[in-house]
């Protein structure tokens, strides 16, 4: 049994291979202490080795974990592993976005992650469903359905929520701004993946890729390329760690 | 053992510095000392000299400084390589380097100029106005240049509270870019001799080349032992000599530069590596680290990884280049000066093909095994570059990768994924 961690900042993921196949996963909040809670998932498995990965890889191999690797390389092993032959990845996190190139043999080539700020990732979404009063669920549907859309121009998480208030006093409809909101998440990952290139096919992973308004106007917006979308979006980290564990 | 920064409250009063705060400071800056240097294993014998010099920078060096301040010999402060030491020298001055590296000294600067510009000028610039800076506070005046706008025109404002003059770098290699240059050199050197009230002689001149050389040469060989595979010093131990180079008295540090090297073929002769001998090696291509700047080699090297290579102007771009020492005139000695400057390949220059390659070289050189190019946020003409080094180092097949990145810690986390995942592509 091999288990991988992923130590995210909204979530922790685990996820178990027994050398053919995933057993089991589960998600939970990260809590204060994400490394406490990675501790009880997987207590009372019994594991050939423990891979960590995500934001919390080091306290974690402080802790319990056998085995450290980044969320690029847990993320790439994931994804090869679900889609052999595609060659880019589109991961969005609660903190941070990335896109991935593999090379033919699913190694990294290249990567890129956003910048300091927040804007593009999962925290921005979840922000401004807050200030728009939706739940993230409701968020991403009011969203794909919306027939309209205003212009939001600012990148920036703390200006697009002055920008999205602004709009709501001048009685713009939310689902509007919602889709707006969407918009300028999409820009900014087309905007990453057209720098470092992508493939034919690119898989889409993270819990944002559960957001069907995302996933949907991201392909949209790449027309020449097929988005696809892994059954278990959130674990692919925790899975690419479980496999790395195996393969060592 | 625990180290101290040594503190001179007198002698800072004396420079009329804050010295409540700077007090704190020192202590703040051993203890990231401690912390970042001597924690690390296996260090090199010969690296307590430098252990010393960051311990009495704040004190011993100043002194040294003040003492050649009475005996009217004047202390000159510098922000960039393309000002000629060697001129300083001859006239029996003294040259310091001012660049800053610390996130500390950014909110004093942060009161007058604007917050999007580089890092390192902002530093600078806060030290002075905070008054927390003993080199700054002691130094007769300021030689800026024009090479970026973020510099030159921050000179304007640093003149009021320091007296300030300007070179003129140009911006091109031309024969006629080359021809004003050499006229700027002429005026730094009728400056210096003024205000050191003594005319440079031929024979001044031409000494201060050999010295300028001779601790050129040493940090060159340094770098060559660098390169060794498997590498026998850490990067950052790399890093902070070319760091101290800027306010050592240049004869002093060339020797102790030299008995690190006897000490280091030693080590190699038997194999002795830091930090393992199969380590990931890693070369840095871009923006110069200032003191107390050490956040990607230690991100790196935390990473158990070792950096071979600087190619900044805290590192390669200050000691690559010598100057020829067959001449004697004065008029060819300044002219063979200007020569080696117009060598260095900053990216405030256009064209700038010449780094393209140099980075390629010193890539092959140092045997590494890729190459992070770094870039001070808001310093556009090295953040423009990276599109041709990227494109150069791709076309090479050259692992790579940017970091734009300033002094404050909120980066940390990100950028120790980035570096990690960098260094297992590397690996993979
Ligand atoms: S980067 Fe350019 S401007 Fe800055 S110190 Fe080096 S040569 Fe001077
Ligand atoms: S790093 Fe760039 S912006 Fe900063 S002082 Fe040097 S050239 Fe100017």
């Amino acid at each position: 049994m091999y288990i991988g961690v992923d130590l995210g900042s909204r979530t922790v993921k685990m996820a178990v291979w027994d050398g053919k196949r995933l057993v089991d996963y589960k998600i939970v909040e990260s809590g204060f202490e994400p490394h406490r809670q990675a501790e009880k998932m997987i207590a009372g498995l019994k594991a050939t080795t423990v891979v960590a990965t995500g934001y919390g890889r080091h306290l974690a191999s402080e802790y319990f974990a056998d085995h450290v690797i980044t969320e690029i390389k847990a993320h790439g092993l994931g994804v090869y592993h679900q889609f052999p032959g595609c060659t880019t990845i589109v991961d969005v996190g609660g903190q941070d976005s990335k896109v991935i190139a593999l090379n033919a043999r699913g190694k990294v080539s290249n990567f890129q992650m956003n910048d300091k700020c927040a804007a593009g990732t999962g925290r921005f979404l979840e922000i401004m469903a807050g200030s728009l009063a939706y739940s993230l669920d409701e968020f991403g549907q009011a969203a794909l359905l919306a027939d309209q859309e205003v212009q939001i121009n600012s990148m920036c998480t703390v200006f697009a929520e002055s920008e999205v208030i602004s709009m709501k006093n001048r009685g713009a409809p939310r689902d509007h701004i919602a889709r707006a909101v969407h918009s300028s998440v999409v820009d900014r990952l087309s905007g990453m993946l057209a720098r470092l290139g992508y493939g034919e096919e690119i898989a889409f992973s993270g819990g944002v890729a559960r957001n069907p308004c995302i996933v949907h106007m991201l392909q949209k917006k790449l027309p020449e390329a097929r988005l696809v979308v892994p059954e278990l979006p959130d674990i692919i980290g925790a899975l690419g760690a479980a496999l790395h564990g195996a393969e060592i | 053992m625990t180290f101290e920064i040594k503190p001179y409250p007198e002698l800072w009063q004396s420079l009329d510095m804050d010295v409540e705060r700077f007090d704190k400071a020192r202590l703040m800056l051993g203890e990231a000392y401690e912390k970042t240097y001597l924690s690390q294993q296996n260090r090199p014998g010969a690296m307590a000299y430098f252990d010393n010099m960051i311990a009495e920078i704040h004190g011993g060096r100043i002194k040294e400084l003040m003492a050649a301040k009475a005996e009217g010999r004047p202390v000159i402060g510098t922000f960039c390589v393309y000002i000629p030491e060697e001129i300083v020298l001859a006239a029996g001055g003294i040259c310091v380097g001012l660049c800053g590296g610390s996130q500390g000294s950014v909110p004093d600067a942060e009161k007058t100029l604007p917050r999007n510009i580089c890092p390192m000028v902002k530093s600078a610039f806060g030290f002075k106005a905070g008054r927390i800076c003993p080199y700054f506070q002691a130094v007769d005046f300021v030689y800026g240049e024009t090479t970026c706008d973020a510099k030159k025109k921050t000179w304007e404002i640093l003149d009021k509270m320091v007296p300030t003059y300007v070179m003129e770098i140009p911006q091109c290699k031309n024969p006629r870019d080359i021809a004003l240059w050499n006229e700027e050199v002429k005026a730094f050197k009728a400056k210096v001799e003024e205000v050191a009230g003594k005319t440079i002689s031929e024979s001044d001149l031409a000494w201060a080349i050999k010295t300028m050389n001779n601790k050129r040469r040493a940090l060159q060989r340094l770098n060559s032992l660098r390169h060794h595979k498997p590498c026998p010093i850490s990067g950052k131990d790399g890093l902070l000599i070319e760091q101290i180079a800027f306010y050592d008295e240049p004869i002093r540090f060339t020797e102790k530069v030299n008995e690190l090297c006897d000490e280091l073929e030693g080590r190699i002769k038997v194999g002795e590596a830091v930090p393992t001998k199969n380590a990931t090696r890693v070369m840095i291509a871009g923006t110069p680290m200032a003191l107390p700047n050490w956040k990607i080699h230690n991100l790196v090297e935390g990473a158990g990884a070792v950096i071979v290579n600087e190619e900044s102007c805290i590192g390669t771009r200050y000691f690559k280049d010598l100057i020829d020492e067959s001449v004697s005139t004065m008029n060819e000695m300044l002219a063979a000066l200007t020569d080696r400057y117009k060598e260095i390949d900053c990216s405030c220059f256009t064209p700038n093909n010449e780094r393209l390659n140099q980075v390629v070289k010193e890539f092959r050189d140092s045997q590494a095994h890729g190459v992070i190019n770094y870039s001070l946020q808001f310093c556009h003409t090295y953040n423009i570059e990276e599109i041709r080094i990227r494109e150069a180092c791709e076309k090479e097949g050259i692992p790579y990768m940017f970091i734009e990145s300033d002094y404050s810690p909120e980066d940390i986390g990100q950028l120790q994924t980035r570096i990690e995942a960098f260094l297992e592509q590397i690996r993979d």
